[in-house]
């Protein structure tokens, strides 16, 4: 039964790619919007303990 | 009663509501792809001709929609951007991108993935396929864009008109399968006739379309809480959010 389910009929190859990928990649955009925000925050929260150019330095390399 | 619309065009009160918002709608996206899986994978019965791999159709279709979709909706926004000179709109516009972009490419790896043991083949210069090869183009443009441009305003304006000169190739994706022969076929589900399937398959398609907007929304509203705390650093009322970063009530 569980067999026949992955099996899809003799087209798992394409079905699996499919659905993984898909998958896959809605997984990484969730997690990368997560991380930029928590990111900007952690920066945002420097900028205001820091002086200005302390928090520049956390700048680099950040999305606008 | 008169609602202030001006009031969602900033950032400071926009951006409790995107927070709510993207909550909100990330638990509407998990119901509706829950459910729709469950039609897409078990309920929905092996087709008669195509067999199983028919089942890519699931996400194909919902994806290639969602990424003209949202290629418009950017489009909107930056019409609106360059017309109003709104931030939010242009941070709005900045936020659909890599999600458009996703979908484009998904749509485009999906459809690979069906055309292979349908068609016997991954890829063809194909009308439909080609001009949806130019869409995630296009998007990988306008990220690219913003990317090299250093002055955020000036970003702005020009992906703004990027994406505006590009909307032209939405509706040749959309009727590229009437235009030209295409290997692609033409659309099965219409506004104006039956739709050519069973309706377990139809359902299925559209409670996954839901899902492929409830997902879009929320992902796209908390990316643009994040642009605009990026954005408005050094603005004073941000400085209030850090106690609670995801705003609203989580």
């Amino acid at each position: 039964m569980i067999a026949d389910f992955f099996a899809m009929g003799g087209y798992a190859w394409y079905v699996w790619m499919a659905y993984g990928v898909a998958a896959l990649a809605i997984a990484l955009e969730i997690a990368a919007v997560r991380v930029r925000r928590k990111r900007a925050f952690d920066e945002l929260r420097m900028s205001v303990d820091a002086p200005p150019a302390a928090a520049a330095m956390t700048r680099k390399g950040t999305a606008r | 009663m008169l609602i202030n619309w001006f009031r969602f065009a900033s950032p400071i009160s926009f951006y409790p509501i995107a927070g709510s918002w993207s909550y909100a709608f990330g638990a509407l996206a998990a119901l509706f792809a829950g459910a729709g899986l469950v039609i897409a994978l078990w309920i929905a019965p092996t087709d008669a001709t195509q067999g199983d791999a028919y089942r890519i159709i699931f996400i194909h279709v919902p994806t290639a929609w969602m990424a003209m979709f949202i290629y418009l909706v950017m489009a909107g926004w930056s019409a609106l951007a360059l017309g109003f000179n709104t931030r939010l709109s242009a941070m709005m516009a900045q936020a659909l991108a890599p999600t458009g972009a996703l979908m484009a490419a998904l749509a485009l790896w999906t459809g690979a993935f069906w055309g292979r043991p349908t068609w016997g083949t991954y890829w063809a210069w194909d009308a439909r396929m080609t001009s949806t090869l130019i869409l995630l183009f296009l998007y990988l443009g306008v990220i690219a864009l913003r990317a090299a441009l250093e002055d955020p305003r000036r970003a702005d304006r020009a992906c703004a008109v990027l994406a505006l000169v590009g909307a032209v190739n939405v509706p040749i994706i959309y009727f590229s399968v009437q235009w030209w022969n295409t290997l692609h076929q033409g659309s099965s589900i219409s506004l104006t006739a039956a739709p050519k399937m069973a309706m377990t398959m139809l359902a299925g398609i559209l409670v996954m379309t839901a899902a492929a907007w409830s997902y879009t929304i929320a992902v796209v509203l908390a990316r643009v809480q994040a642009i605009i705390v990026e954005r408005e650093r050094g603005a004073g009322w941000l400085e209030s959010l850090i106690q609670f970063p995801a705003g609203g009530s989580a």
